[in-house]
């Protein structure tokens, strides 16, 4: 196992590098805004625009800067400055991945403590009201786009402009070492924005794996053993049901740690996603770059963590 | 002598998209305490509904049952739920076909066995260190070599015949007074067969319990069944001690399987007669008797008269449904066995 974890993370390494070399090279091939320019202002002298780039590092060949950055990162754990801000782009990300990982991990919380009940009531109550509910429920919820009903629940709930003034709206968000009171309330709606679609998804895919399970011969003995139905639903079907479930919980987080820039953007949370959007709208390419390193190491981590998880799970996996 | 269980008139039908399915038709049985009733018949011929509906787990919006089952005389099919749970694992349990499917891939073959005992353990509990060993001592019980290690293994870390002990051992338990297994030896390798159906016997007769084999398999009846019923299209065609049942067998059914089954002291050379046709529709079964479609002995009046099962003229213990007269039966069965020696 420790052989593979290692194997795994090499490849993972390979591939952040391959990773940066794209994001490199399709920023620049890309027509995008000039960073210099953008740095400059408005009606600046060609002069004054040379001597940006000079300092940027911009005058050199692609390769020498690609190279430049790469030693950069690998020495000295450097990811660069922002073009924009001058900030260094490792303490840029730093001070924002707090709000994403408040942000995904609330959300996780939120959509698994409604699709799992959701999803096992749904499959052993198959075709009542509560499944077709759930059913409906879900497509609405796969649907409908995030920003949209990130958009709605600020027109109906935010305390500033909502219909209903029930909770914080958007640019709320205060850390949670501030105050964690005022961290959970402004959270609260972009948790549940976050977490519909992934809830929706979640909750179906657990109601197809609990019906198919609960016709498996183990559940027959099962309740051939004389186990409480409810045992036999909770600690016999959903044990085998729910491991697709972790494994993909597992891959979502990694790909939502790396920003989830719609809810971001929307709710105005301060978060790795939101540090992305803006770099792209500045054409930031280090801070552009660092976010998406983050989000590449958080995705590669993830898999490796799934799987290492699924082996847990599913013991015949273990030896295999 | 008093029946541990007794099935009478069971009828259980499935309501299906295509029509009702008759898939048990008027069944009737009992079994005593340390004695085995062998039920035989081809896949399909209602044999596990059978088992199954006796067990209280065939119930829904779409089945449809009638009839008795009593274990030590109380009446299963209208018992509540609670009441089924309680009996279910702990009085009356079941062994079923395939090992693999039948035990829980992620659990431990230990836990899954004390889950048993605890389940039924009443309102003193059973502590989960009470329960290990109990297991230990079970798995010991169905020879399980070095039990205190397997008791902690997975399913597939078991060999097949392993698999079939551990869920022998979870199906025994709590002692039940009726076992009920359902075709125990079809998924296993032939010398692995033998030691299944040995196990059984023995535990039959240390637990005292009325045993119920479920098969298709004539040779695992010849075994093992003090007591033979064959089925055929839902219902039972003949029903006989199996001694007597494999001396003398009444219907040209039962005379199919025998003939069918492969034995090592037939003589080299000598063919394996198949039953030809298929097993009939339960939605619509022939009319009259619902064999004569693949009986070759079959008379015009047979195909509207529908037999039902009678004692046999000479042997009260021995019944048959089948409409062609007892000479002529003793006759038929007399030519195909010398047939078959010749």
């Amino acid at each position: 196992m420790a052989a593979y974890v290692l194997r795994r993370v090499l490849w993972g390494l390979v591939l952040l590098v391959l990773v940066s070399l794209l994001t490199f090279v399709i920023f620049y091939v890309l027509p995008s805004a000039d960073p210099a320019q953008l740095r400059a202002g408005r009606d600046a002298s060609p002069a004054t625009l040379h001597q940006i780039r000079v300092s940027l590092g911009l005058d050199r060949p692609l390769t020498v800067q690609y190279w430049t950055f790469l030693k950069r990162l690998v020495l000295h754990a450097d990811l660069g400055f922002s073009y924009f801000s001058g900030a260094s782009v490792g303490s840029l990300l730093l001070d924002r991945l707090p709000a994403t990982i408040s942000l995904t991990l609330g959300a996780v919380v939120v959509w698994l403590l409604v699709a799992v009940p959701l999803g096992v009531v749904s499959a052993v109550r198959r075709g009542t009201w509560v499944d077709k509910l759930t059913t409906g429920g879900a497509l609405l919820g796969i649907s409908v786009p995030v920003y949209w009903l990130g958009l709605v629940a600020l027109y109906l709930f935010a305390s500033d402009i909502g219909k209903f003034p029930l909770l914080p709206g958007a640019g709320s968000y205060v850390p949670f070492t501030h105050d964690p009171w005022k961290w959970f309330t402004a959270l609260i709606l972009p948790w549940l924005v976050l977490a519909s679609t992934f809830a929706a998804v979640y909750a179906r895919l657990l109601r197809g794996n609990m019906i198919e399970v609960l016709s498996e011969d183990y559940v027959r003995t099962a309740r051939a053993k004389g186990l409480s139905e409810r045992r036999v639903v909770w600690r016999h079907g959903l044990r085998a049901a729910v491991t697709p479930l972790v494994t993909l919980a597992g891959l979502d987080i990694g790909l939502l740690l790396g920003g989830a820039v719609l809810t971001e953007t929307v709710f105005g949370i301060p978060g790795i996603g939101r540090l992305n959007y803006d770099a792209i709208t500045h054409a930031d390419y280090p801070v552009i770059q660092g976010t998406v390193l983050l989000a590449a190491i958080f995705v590669i981590v993830a898999n490796i963590v799934v799987d290492v998880a699924y082996a847990y799970l599913d013991p015949r996996v273990r030896e295999a | 002598m008093s029946a541990a269980l007794r099935v009478e008139d069971l009828r259980v039908a499935f309501d299906t998209r295509a029509g009702l399915v008759q898939a048990v038709d008027g069944v009737s049985f009992a079994v005593a305490p340390g004695r085995t009733l062998g039920i035989v018949g081809e896949s399909g011929s209602g044999k596990t509904v059978a088992a199954t509906t006796a067990m209280g787990l065939l119930r829904g919006p779409r089945v449809r049952v009638s009839g008795r089952v009593e274990l030590d005389g109380e009446e299963l099919l209208g018992a509540s739920p609670d009441r089924l749970r309680a009996l279910r694992g702990d009085a009356i349990a079941m062994v079923f076909q395939d090992p693999l499917s039948a035990l829980h891939p992620l659990l431990r073959v230990g836990d899954q066995i004390a889950e048993t005992l605890r389940a039924h353990a009443g309102a003193r509990g059973l502590s989960r260190a009470a329960a290990r060993a109990r297991a230990v001592e079970l798995l010991d019980q169905v020879a399980i070599p070095d039990a205190r290690r397997r008791v902690d293994a997975y399913p597939h870390e078991l060999s097949g015949g392993m698999r079939q002990r551990a869920l022998i051992a979870m199906a025994i338990a709590n002692e039940p007074r009726v076992l009920i297994a359902d075709e125990p030896t079809t998924a296993l390798d032939v010398t692995v067969q033998r030691q299944i159906l040995a196990l059984l016997r023995r535990l039959r007769d240390e637990l005292g319990m009325a045993m119920v084999l479920i098969t298709h398999d004539l040779g695992v009846v010849a075994e093992t069944a003090d007591e033979v019923a064959v089925m055929y299209a839902g219902r039972i065609v003949e029903q006989a001690l199996a001694a007597e049942l494999f001396a003398a067998p009444r219907h040209p059914y039962t005379w199919g399987l025998l003939r069918s089954m492969p034995r090592l002291d037939a003589p080299v050379g000598s063919a394996l007669v198949p039953i030809p046709g298929r097993p009939p529709s339960l939605i619509h079964p022939p009319s009259g008797c619902r064999f004569h479609p693949r009986c070759a002995y079959v008379r015009e009046r047979h195909r509207s008269v529908d037999p039902s099962l009678e004692p046999v003229i000479g042997a009260p213990e021995h019944r048959v449904a089948c409409l062609l007269p007892e000479t002529e039966r003793r006759a038929l069965w007399a030519a195909l066995s010398a047939e078959s020696v010749r």
